[in-house]
């Protein structure tokens, strides 16, 4: 990425009018969005606003019905894109629940899909476990919890877990982390981790996509907030447009809208 | 002092180990049952000529139930590989050609089973089962349910590569060794394989890492197809003819030799080397139990038996590994073992001042 002519961008991903339906369910309409160099955006909405399906467009797991997609400002061939070309682009996801094989040991979790391979194409195990350990005892802090990289996943705890998945986003260097309701049944103390998580990858000059149901958290880190509702745009706020208050009444006239219209 | 429970191995989780002592178990009961039969190598070369074809197939299926699917098509290719084997021999009196035949019809059988699962999405349960009876019906139908004697085969250099002897020592277990080797560096050692292990532990996560989950379950019926059909190129040429049901009396067995050797029913785990000695235990228990005198209809109650056993107790040395990970948290919790990390200080910065 060293090529100046690449440097020279200004959003790491935007979406112009993307379409995504599954059947006869219309999950996203004519989405715009956009997150620029070092932005960190807080897609925020109520359950089935279509939050998970935007970010899945974007880390490459979903191909949207309709629209465009540009990674540094650059159109990406949707027939091409795939969670391995997104990885390629440097875009890391924390998806939402579920991100790991629980039966696997964890330096298997931290490389799986971009395993380190020799030159004839076995996996280098012993590297492998070295740099997981490394990530463990470091990075994520597991020093002296008896965690290590031979460890499966169904020893550790949600947030142990979570902790995982971020670093194995850190590791491979992104310039976009995507982060699907990281805190989601994690305890106080480990929230305040994966919020420090956040503040940092902003002071690595990175972007990020953070989605939270709480609207506190949310509020606290996002540069732009972004809110969906029933699969469209409506409404975004700069960091300090709204207050936390303002934007808490906000929601909830959308949720209460919502099921009126629902019954 | 990080790790330091961790680094105390378990006996147990060595690869294949618990099970071997279940088959030198078994050996030893032999041995007193009927030692002038257990005593003499010539039983275990006969058992290093009958395990092959059945070894090649469960460490290919292994593969397969790593990934959290089933093939039961295989008794079928068993029976197809083995009548084009013969045909060819026969009628085309080309033996290498009839080798590279008979594999070629154990990739499409695998690469059918592969588009039926992955593609169209039919469970691999149903559509190894529908492939099984239309492969095995079709073997009928094109040998008109006779069986082929091939018995000038073993002039042929092909007979010698494959199936002769070295001594008293069968060939067939070196070529089965070497597959069990090969198949072992593919799960345990390739992209490959870890994929394999990562859809069978759960599919949305493989999904979600950049597994091309349709592609490699087809790659893996493949190579299953495969694997059958030169475990039937094994038997056929071992036996010198070929007959139309050949293959109906593995299904049952392969599959027990995978489940004996602790693979998951579930997916996501699975053990070469336990199919491997699973595999003698299935072939040793006959030839064993009637050495032994007992019936020849007690065989299949028996291996139900060890079958159990064994299933059983994989079960409760995964919940022992799981119930030492639990030691491990209340140790922590209660401050006796490996503690927490001192408290971090609390961050001074926070978003508000910007």
């Amino acid at each position: 990425m060293a090529d100046p002519a690449a440097e020279r961008w200004l959003n790491i991903v935007r979406l112009e009018k993307v379409d995504m339906t599954f059947g006869r369910v219309q999950a996203l309409s004519q989405i715009d969005f956009h997150v620029g160099r070092n932005e960190i955006v807080g897609l925020l909405g109520d359950n089935g606003a279509g939050k998970s399906t935007l970010i899945k467009i974007v880390s490459g797991v979903l191909r949207p019905t309709a629209g465009k997609v540009w990674v540094r400002d650059r159109e990406v061939d949707l027939h091409a894109y795939s969670v391995r070309r997104a990885h390629d682009l440097r875009i890391e996801t924390v998806h939402q629940g579920q991100t790991l094989g629980e039966k696997q040991p964890l330096w298997r979790n931290l490389f799986v899909g971009r395993q380190i391979v020799g030159r004839l194409g076995f996996i280098d195990v012993a590297r492998e476990k070295q740099i997981a350990d490394q990530l463990l005892q470091e990075a994520i802090g597991f020093r002296g919890q008896g965690i290590t990289a031979e460890s499966t996943v169904r020893d550790l705890s949600g947030g142990e877990r979570q902790g995982i998945a971020i670093a194995r986003a850190m590791h491979f260097q992104a310039d976009l982390i995507v982060l699907d309701e990281p805190t989601t049944a994690l305890a106080v103390n480990e929230v305040r981790k994966v919020l420090a998580f956040i503040e940092g990858v902003k002071a690595g000059g990175r972007a990020g996509i953070y989605i939270e149901h709480n609207l506190a958290h949310a509020h606290e880190v996002a540069d732009r907030l972004v809110i969906l509702d029933r699969g469209r745009v409506v409404d975004q706020f700069g960091k300090g447009e709204v207050s936390l208050p303002e934007l808490t009444r906000r929601m909830i006239a959308l949720h209460e809208g919502e099921t009126r219209a629902g019954s | 002092m990080p790790g330091r429970e961790s680094r105390r191995i378990s006996l147990l989780r060595v690869e294949g180990l618990p099970i071997s002592f279940v088959l030198l178990a078994l050996v030893a009961v032999f041995m007193l049952a009927a030692p002038e039969v257990f005593l003499s190598y010539r039983i275990y070369m006969s058992f290093l000529v009958s395990v092959p074809p059945l070894l090649v197939v469960a460490v290919a299926l292994t593969l397969v139930i790593a990934a959290g699917e089933i093939d039961l098509s295989f008794p079928s290719v068993i029976a197809l590989s083995g009548w084009i084997l013969a045909y060819g021999i026969h009628e085309l009196h080309s033996p290498w050609l009839a080798l590279l035949l008979a594999l070629v019809a154990g990739a499409v059988v695998g690469f059918v089973n592969g588009v039926l699962v992955a593609r169209v999405g039919i469970p691999s349960i149903i559509a190894t089962l529908a492939t099984q009876f239309l492969w095995g019906g079709l073997t009928t139908v094109f040998s008109k349910g006779l069986s082929y004697s091939i018995s000038e085969v073993e002039e042929l250099r092909m007979w010698k590569l494959l199936v002769g002897r070295i001594g008293p020592f069968p060939v067939q277990a070196l070529w089965a060794l070497a597959i069990a080797v090969a198949l072992w560096f593919v799960l345990n050692r390739r992209r490959f394989g870890e994929h394999l292990l990562f859809i069978g532990d759960n599919a949305r996560v493989a999904d979600v890492v950049g597994v091309n989950v349709a592609r490699e379950k087809t790659r893996m019926f493949v190579l299953m197809g495969v694997m059958s059909a030169f475990a039937s190129v094994l038997l056929t040429l071992e036996n010198q003819n070929f007959f139309n049901t050949q293959g109906s009396g593995y299904l049952l067995e392969v599959m027990a030799a995978v489940f004996i050797g602790g693979t998951s029913v579930f997916g996501g785990l699975a053990s070469v080397i336990g199919t491997v000695v699973g595999s003698f235990i299935i072939g040793m228990v006959e030839a064993g139990l009637v050495a032994t005198g007992l019936e020849g209809f007690w065989v299949r109650a028996v291996v139900g038996v060890v079958f159990l056993a064994a299933v059983i107790g994989h079960l409760v040395i995964e919940k022992a590994d799981s119930g030492g990970a639990l030691l491990r948290r209340m140790r922590g919790r209660l401050g006796l073992g490996p503690r927490r990390p001192p408290r971090q200080h609390r961050r001074t910065t926070r978003g508000e001042e910007q």
